[in-house]
């Protein structure tokens, strides 16, 4: 059903295009109804075919095609790393939480919290970063914030679910261990980790699009360039001239969070062989 | 409430509590004791000195994107309500926009605000109010779909042995069974909304929200007061959050004993 | 308390139920094709407690369900009330009671009893007296508003009860309805259920996995047997009108058990019975 739903979108998209009207419209006096002329909507051929053209006028430049490619590439090695990084703290604290009560009743509503409140507005903060941070030989980079903010986002939904899964084992799993006088360790390796995949499969998809915004939002809100989110921003900034051109640039950040999408799923089939069906998160 | 379980609450609240204080004090210290810079990261007690010789600038900013916010979301709970509704009459709909809401989650979908802003008058805020509605569409959308279909057998039954009309128990089962999952979905759609809006922000248009007001103190180098800006965008997400769950509370009492237990 | 009789005109010599060479099979011609009921014929007289027991899968809830026309026969014909089972529904000639109170959580005690008469289109001042009749049946008036999560397993039980009575049908079909109680409180509401008919002469039909409780309730405990669901036998138990806790002390009751128990041991040595409980 893919396909039908990419059909659907079309047909809304040009069967408004051809019915709306060409400067929009009022409801109550605010103005609700978008406008329709080529502009504001462009054709969805127009589109497809502004991957071909060159960049820029001249004829010399490279096409959009590679520059979408070249920038959601870029953005996918960031998001990637920030993705790892995320999930290997997020499951770092999860089990030390699981491990030392004191910290789970520290730190738990804080991580419930995080889930709540806006986390991306940090990324602007390291803007002054890039380029001043320097710690002896080591000079902060501009990408590395992104990065940075990346797998911080990516951390929360982690933790979250890998304590939920630490502590899922019912209390009779728990006694047998227990009984078979088991090192917290044991318990933790034979027990708890198995039963907490399937609460970290779901965690590690939540965390995947929450690496890709992170990067997407780094990069217009500390002006990294090179990545997806920049060229969003500057083919939108074109967007009077050449209309069409931004609508590449979204299908390249679309790309993106399906690709990092697909991979953590690939991990997920080959990890599910052996397990019963995800719980809901 | 008796003494004991009020004795155990204070004490369940203390160790987050500290940690939170001790967290805040070690943050303090550690930027005085190494002499942090100001543009890496300031301290709690400027940030705060900052935020209150300025609250009347963070209130009115938190307002332009709180009203972007909670527009959006009305409005996305309505649209996704009806949708779901129509779906579970029309099965192709449900099969339609099913793959294309889980494609959605997967996707920075945010960056369609630079489209929406082209399609309307410069200045306007309309285009982040439809992006918030988007995003809150689809999570409603999903969870409604899902409590409309979900519903329990020994009641569909009962409504059988009383030879009730589709209408009768659209209305009398179903709608109430998807009530909780209305819910769940107004809760984390609520700060969604928040983010949404707030992130919009970044991708032009007015300079009086809080996602706009950020980047420009980090560009005058006011560092302490990007943060004042954050923790107030902090605020407004938690504020919705607490919002959705106390609606939650009074609208379907029947689920608070589940969700304690 | 003063009760309407059922329509008196129907009940005198009509049978309230009658099931005449009965089959149910699902997934007919498929692969997994199963004989829930194989020729099955009972007919239930007005004002009769009859209980069906048996090992999982012998058909009992299937049977139930046929005569509720929440399922429909494959072969054969049944009759509720003197009409079609499917016209019995459509006037809400019986009600039902679950193993599930499965009462609305949103409603409040009185409102999940008005529900039937609602969809029915009862006004409501008729349906606050009416469920102000049917809370004091079953000795709950003082929960009329309180919500069904207050209540105790078995006063949701209850409330199920009253619900399905609600409309004074002549006819009371329950499914394993004191299953998830526990001994207690499922004694306890063996007794009510007996008051409760006898005030309302309301016949009924009653699935259940447990001997004693078939025995205690009815006048007739049907054994029935599994693949494909058939009747082996049919027990009159004649304990009289007025049963109470001596009646499980009495001396019959236990002869009647160790009768429908050898019924059961029948099929037990042909296909094993599972799921009864002596109890």
């Amino acid at each position: 059903m893919v396909p039908g739903a990419l059909v659907l979108m079309i047909v809304l998209w040009e069967g408004y295009k051809a019915i709306g009207p060409e400067n929009g419209a009022d409801v109550f006096g605010v103005r609700l109804i978008p406008r329709t002329s080529d502009r504001a909507m462009p054709h969805v051929v127009e589109m497809l075919r502004r991957f071909g053209r060159p960049e820029v006028g001249g004829g010399s430049s490279r096409t959009v095609f590679d520059a979408v490619f070249a920038a959601t590439w870029y953005s996918f090695r960031v998001a990637l790393l920030g993705l790892v990084l995320g999930v290997c703290f997020g499951l770092l604290i999860a089990m030390l939480m699981a491990r030392f009560n004191l910290l789970r009743k520290g730190l738990m509503p804080y991580l419930i919290i995080s889930q709540t409140v806006p986390l991306i507005a940090l990324a602007p903060l390291t803007v002054s970063w890039g380029g001043r941070l320097k710690l002896g030989s080591f000079e902060w980079q501009k990408w590395m914030s992104a990065a940075m903010l990346s797998a911080f986002l990516a951390f929360f939904p982690v933790a979250v679910g890998a304590i939920r899964g630490f502590a899922s084992p019912p209390a009779a799993s728990l006694e047998l261990m227990d009984s078979y006088a088991a090192t917290w360790w044991q318990g933790f390796r034979k027990l708890r980790f198995p039963a907490a995949l399937a609460y970290l499969m779901p965690a590690f998809k939540l965390a995947a699009a929450a690496a890709v915004v992170g990067v997407v939002v780094s990069e217009i809100s500390i002006g990294l360039r090179f990545g997806i989110g920049r060229l969003i921003l500057s083919y939108s900034q074109e967007a009077t001239g050449d209309p069409a051109k931004v609508y590449t640039a979204v299908v390249g950040a679309a790309v993106l969070g399906l690709a990092m999408a697909a991979l953590v799923s690939l991990v997920d089939r080959t990890l599910s062989k052996n397990r019963p069906a995800e719980a809901q998160a | 409430m008796n003494g004991a379980s009020l004795q155990r609450k204070v004490a369940n609240a203390a160790v987050p509590v500290a940690f939170g204080v001790g967290f805040v004090v070690l943050w303090e210290f550690l930027v005085r004791w190494r002499d942090i810079k100001q543009f890496i990261l300031p301290r709690p007690s400027m940030i705060w000195k900052e935020a209150v010789n300025n609250a009347g600038f963070l209130r009115s900013a938190a307002t332009v994107s709180g009203t972007n916010a909670l527009v959006g979301l009305v409005c996305g709970i309505i649209i996704g309500c009806a949708v779901a509704m129509i779906a579970n009459r029309f099965k192709i709909l449900a099969e339609l926009v099913t793959p294309l809401s889980a494609a959605i989650s997967a996707i920075p979908i945010v960056v369609i605000v630079s489209i929406l802003n082209n399609m309307f008058r410069i200045g306007s805020e309309v285009p982040r109010r439809l992006m918030v509605t988007i995003v809150v569409f689809f999570v409603v959308f999903v969870n409604v779909a899902r409590g409309l279909r979900q519903s329990n057998s020994t009641q569909m039954e009962l409504m059988r042995s009383y030879a009730a009309s589709p209408s009768q128990v659209m209305k009398k089962v179903r709608f109430p069974n998807a009530l909780p999952f209305l819910f769940t979905a107004i809760k984390i759609a609520a700060p969604l909304a928040v983010t949404t809006a707030f992130v919009s922000e970044y991708f032009g248009g007015t300079q009086d929200g809080l996602g706009q007001k950020i980047p420009a103190a980090m560009a005058n180098s006011k560092d302490p007061l990007g943060w004042a800006y954050v923790g107030a965008a902090c605020v407004l997400g938690l504020g919705f959050f607490i919002a959705a769950n106390v609606l939650e509370y009074v609208a379907v009492p029947w689920q608070r004993s589940r969700n304690s237990g | 308390m003063k009760h309407e009789s059922h329509s008196p005109d129907q009940s005198l010599g009509q049978p309230a139920v009658v099931v005449d060479n009965v089959s149910k099979v699902f997934n007919a011609g498929g692969r997994q094709q199963v004989d829930a009921l194989l020729d099955i014929s009972l007919t239930v007289q007005p004002g009769e407690f009859v209980s069906l027991i048996g090992p999982s899968g012998c058909g009992k809830s299937t049977l139930l369900r046929l005569i509720a026309d929440l399922l429909s026969v494959s072969s054969g014909s049944l009759v509720v009330n003197g009409k079609p089972a499917a016209q019995a529904r459509l006037d809400q000639d019986y009600g039902m009671a679950f193993q599930q109170a499965g009462l609305f959580d949103w409603r409040n005690v009185a409102k999940n009893i008005e529900l039937p008469l609602e969809i029915r289109g009862w006004d409501q001042a008729k349906r606050r007296e009416r469920s102000a009749e049917m809370l004091e049946l079953v000795k709950l008036s003082e929960f009329a508003s309180h919500m069904p999560w207050q209540l105790s397993g078995g006063m949701q039980q209850r409330v199920a009860i009253a619900r399905a009575l609600a409309a004074h049908p002549p006819l009371l079909l329950m499914d394993e309805p004191f299953g998830a109680l526990d001994e207690m409180t499922r004694e306890h509401m063996q007794a009510e259920l007996l008051s409760i008919c006898a005030s309302t002469s309301t016949t009924v039909i009653f699935v259940t996995h447990s001997i004693p409780e078939a025995v205690y309730l009815s006048d007739r405990v049907v054994v029935m047997s599994p693949r494909p669901g058939r009747i082996t036998a049919t027990i009159d138990v004649n304990l009289g009108g007025n049963r109470n806790d001596d009646t499980r002390e009495a001396s019959e009751f236990y002869g009647k058990i160790t009768e429908v128990r050898e019924a059961l041991r029948g099929i037990e040595h042909v296909g094993g019975a599972r799921g009864i409980e002596d109890r």
